[in-house]
């Protein structure tokens, strides 16, 4: 068992009961790929928002229910979320009204324009 | 920035538990272990990880641990088996204790 800390977050799991691990490969999925190609876009010259640690320090600090049940790449886009809002690049707001916009456009079953 | 370990030093990591982004695994706090491998100056990620360059730069080591020095005896690996994980220098003290015979 692993010493208990004080400041341990969720991804920091080294000695805790897991079960096996879980070794199935498949193909990215369609949005898998798109929310790479979204971070690639955001981390490389010229935007090149954030690093790499920045991004591990947004996702260790995910709820550990959040972690536990976020896919990695779900844990890559709430991070790209967090990240856009805190380096000033989107607001809430504007996050939150495209998401409407496009929820929409879904309901209509019209999918992407 | 002169290298603070030599391969083969005794180490023991520390036990500190900062607020933040650490790249050292709470497991390995408090473990002894011996540097395998320099693998270079690198700027500080936990410093990284807050927009900061990262200055000054850290060296980076390999540090092989015996499983029986983390573990304890509780969970499935063999005899001799051991671990390596990569340690900034500032996660690293020397290991002033009596060598135990291995």
């Amino acid at each position: 068992m692993a010493t208990s800390h004080p400041t341990r977050k969720p991804h920091d799991m080294g000695g805790d009961p897991a079960g096996p691990v879980d070794r199935d490969e498949h193909e990215p999925t369609l949005v898998e790929r798109r929310i790479d190609a979204m971070m690639q876009l955001l981390r490389q010259k010229p935007r090149a928002f954030w690093v790499t640690d920045e991004n591990r320090r947004t996702i260790e600090s995910l709820t550990p229910e959040t972690y536990r049940d976020s896919s990695y790449y779900q844990k890559w886009c709430l991070a790209m979320r967090s990240l856009l809002v805190e380096k000033e690049v989107l607001t809430e707001d504007e996050i939150e009204a495209r998401l409407a916009e496009v929820k929409a456009r879904h309901r209509k079953g019209g999918g992407r324009p | 920035m002169t290298a603070r370990f030599r391969i083969g030093d005794r180490v023991v990591v520390r036990t500190d538990t900062p607020a933040g982004h650490v790249r050292t695994p709470s497991y390995l706090k408090g473990k002894r272990g011996v540097v395998l491998r320099d693998m270079g100056d690198w700027p500080n990620p936990e410093k990284l990880a807050y927009g900061k360059p990262g200055w000054p730069r850290k060296t980076n080591y390999w540090v092989q641990f015996a499983m029986d020095e983390v573990w304890s005896g509780n969970g499935a690996y063999a005899a001799g088996d051991t671990v390596v994980a990569e340690i900034y220098e500032h996660w690293l003290e020397p290991d002033t204790t009596p060598e135990t015979a291995s």
